[in-house]
């Protein structure tokens, strides 16, 4: 019983109901075409939630990913402006995304602040510095070799590139959190942080990894972003870190830490992404649009506490046993 | 340990691929310019009936934006002219981003032509082209896409027209004698800054030489800073005698400030506003005269142009011209882009006509 009522099972269904419902109702919905830019749409928020998992899995959270990819995109633009080749710039990028992900994960792990605080100010900061690094500038006109990789879909599916990485980066985090002693590591982490540390985890090390991590995947998010859309702006990229967030919770991790799977994360990021695809082409208005995506954020809190109220009175003994 | 290594790895790599010579902007640009996909091919016939039953979409930069309603429920009425429908859709934020799904969702709902204000020139392009191969006519109003990504462009105004009809306006009020000041956005906008070189370029003529520009401020579009901004012009140069702000947050920001004020009745304001901002310190008698471009006539005319492009009279060739309902007969410009005329003046016994 409690296995069926887990919360990720729970989006995986409504996920497939949404497809059902969309390709039922709605022709254009279930057309390559559609497909193909709804998911391309997802690309960066799909990328940037693998790495947000394990830090909510871990109990931290990181606020910045959307200035880093905001910062990202700004010095692509400078960069490429001023006549740096492509191939350079990418990997300077990212390492710049490394680098602002260890600045968090220094600040959380050395000085032991909370991530929440830290990133909410290097959210601030990042974003500063993306407009310092471009100022209003929007830079354009990218290679069509480069931005045809980061729209194109790999021959004979409706898969865009970047989606196709998200997948081989997905199946490489699935095992990682779900399969090897490091995996492990998050969720005792994020469980008892005490208990972890004291069983020989190496807590600030593992968290620190994250972090970067994090940074990292923004930064690259950050360049598929400014191909996709092959414009550079400082502006890139501002607030999508909520919707990673949203579609963390929606997927049914635990924002206490400890629980969770990447699976539901990626059927909650395609549930949002889906959805809304959905209402758009049924013209169904954009506040409505962000009612409906609301609602079923709080819902997808609220019911698995519900869930679990009911589960001691089902089950009648495990309440005695005070699982929190 | 994995991922850091991993991301290490992919750095060096990459970087070892990139000594070997790469891609750079000069590489790019030297290439040649794609041509644009407009159907060059297929000839216009000015003569071609404007079909019946077209599906038009405004995407604005964002939807609940007075103006850019306006503009939309314009554009329908202009529809109903001949008897096609028309529809807003469009994102809630006017980030450069936000448009592109709304682009992909017209397209696939295969309307006639998507009419667009764009965020941002470039960023709508790619999606904007897959429209076009789809066979959707693309009209980019307000704001412009870059040009190789749309058929035409309704241009609410040319640039050098707002310019000089700014200061011939506000020379005729203060009787073409004394200190004037610019209160703009923000010092890198650049349509602000076009108005303000053509500004500069009128008042070299004979008739302004008792006319002397004392100072360009900038209120970054920011009511707060417009505001002090105005506050600071007047106090420093006592002798003023006119401000020109072209720039609907700055001249409702100033307005409030004279209003306010001493300088009430002394100093001329004018600029480019709304009439639902400016509406009191018109009634209040704080501004006399102001202009905008008329956004009913901007949608009315982006939707004839729409239709004719679907229709087949025009094909966005420079020279060719169409008929716009009661606008009468527009001619295409340069670039795709058809004008729609001189600004717009807003004063006492016109301002109550409009609600935006």
């Amino acid at each position: 019983m409690a296995r069926v009522l887990r919360w990720d099972v729970i989006i995986g269904l409504l996920l497939v109901a949404v497809f059902a419902g969309g390709a039922l109702g709605s022709p254009s919905f279930a057309t390559a075409g559609n497909l193909s830019f709804a998911l391309g749409d997802l690309g960066e928020i799909a990328l940037i939630a693998l790495a947000m998992t394990m830090l909510v899995v871990a109990a931290e959270v990181d606020l910045s990913v959307a200035s880093v990819l905001g910062l990202s995109s700004a010095l692509v633009g400078a960069l490429w402006d001023g006549g740096m080749a492509i191939e350079t710039i990418i990997p300077l990028v990212v390492l710049t995304g490394a680098l602002c992900g260890l600045v968090n994960g220094l600040l959380v792990t050395r000085l032991g602040l909370p991530s929440l605080a830290v990133t909410i100010g290097t959210l601030a900061l990042y974003r500063g510095l993306a407009y310092v690094v471009l100022g209003d500038k929007a830079v354009a006109r990218f290679p069509p070799q480069y931005t045809a990789l980061a729209v194109d879909d790999v021959p004979g599916t409706f898969v865009p590139y970047p989606v196709a990485l998200f997948v081989l980066l997905a199946v490489v985090v699935a095992v990682v959190l779900h399969a090897t002693g490091f995996g492990r590591a998050l969720f005792a982490i994020g469980a008892q942080e005490q208990a972890a540390f004291f069983s020989g985890i190496r807590v600030k090390r593992i968290k620190l990894l994250l972090f970067v991590f994090s940074g990292t995947v923004a930064a690259f998010a950050g360049v598929v972003f400014t191909l996709r859309y092959g414009s550079a702006r400082a502006d890139n990229g501002l607030g999508i870190e909520l919707a990673v967030i949203a579609a963390v919770l929606l997927g049914g991790v635990d924002f206490d830490g400890g629980k969770g799977t990447l699976g539901g994360v990626i059927a909650g990021v395609l549930l949002i992404g889906l959805l809304r695809n959905l209402l758009m082409l049924n013209d169904v208005s954009t506040e409505i649009q962000s009612i409906v995506t609301g609602l079923l954020l709080i819902v997808s809190v609220l019911t698995p506490r519900l869930i679990s109220l009911l589960r001691p009175v089902r089950t009648g003994t495990s309440a005695l046993k005070g699982t929190p | 340990m994995r991922p850091m290594r991993l991301a290490a790895l992919t750095a060096v790599l990459a970087l070892g691929v990139a000594a070997c010579g790469g891609t750079t902007k000069s590489s790019v640009t030297s290439a040649p310019a794609q041509p644009p996909a407009s159907s060059a091919a297929a000839a216009a016939d000015p003569d071609a009936p404007i079909k019946q039953g077209l599906k038009l979409a405004f995407l604005p930069k964002q939807i609940n934006n007075p103006y850019m309603t306006i503009v939309a429920e314009a554009g329908a009425e202009a529809a109903g002219e001949f008897q096609g429908e028309a529809k807003e859709v469009g994102p809630s934020d006017a980030s450069a981003s936000s448009q592109i799904s709304y682009i992909n969702t017209l397209t696939q709902q295969g309307h006639d032509a998507i009419l667009i204000s764009a965020n941002d020139p470039n960023a709508v392009c790619g999606p904007l082209q897959q429209a076009r191969d789809k066979g959707i006519k693309i009209v980019s109003y307000d704001s412009d896409a870059a040009p190789e990504c749309r058929d035409l462009f309704i241009n609410q105004a040319s640039s050098e027209e707002v310019g000089r009809s700014q200061v011939q306006l506000l020379a005729e009020m203060i009787g073409h004698k004394g200190e004037i000041a610019i209160l703009s956005a923000t010092a890198n906008a650049t349509n602000q800054n076009t108005w303000i070189e053509f500004m500069k370029d009128e008042l070299t003529k004979a008739e302004y030489k008792d006319m002397e520009l004392v100072k360009v401020a900038y209120g970054d579009d920011d009511d707060q800073k417009s505001f002090t901004e105005t506050q600071g012009l007047l106090q420093a140069y006592p002798d003023l005698k006119g401000i020109i702000s072209p720039t609907t947050v700055g001249v409702a920001a100033a307005a409030r400030y004279i209003s306010g004020s001493k300088y009430k009745g002394e100093v001329v304001l004018t600029g480019l506003g709304t009439p639902n901002q400016m509406r009191q310190f018109v009634k209040d008698g704080t501004v006399e005269k102001f202009a905008l471009w008329n956004p009913k006539d901007l949608g009315y005319l982006a939707s004839y142009a729409a239709a004719a492009l679907v229709s087949g009279q025009i094909t966005g060739a420079e020279g060719e011209t169409f008929k716009a309902g009661k606008l009468g007969e527009r001619t295409i410009g340069a670039k795709g882009e058809v004008i729609l005329g001189p600004p717009f003046t807003f004063e006492a016994s016109n301002i109550d006509d409009f609600d935006f």
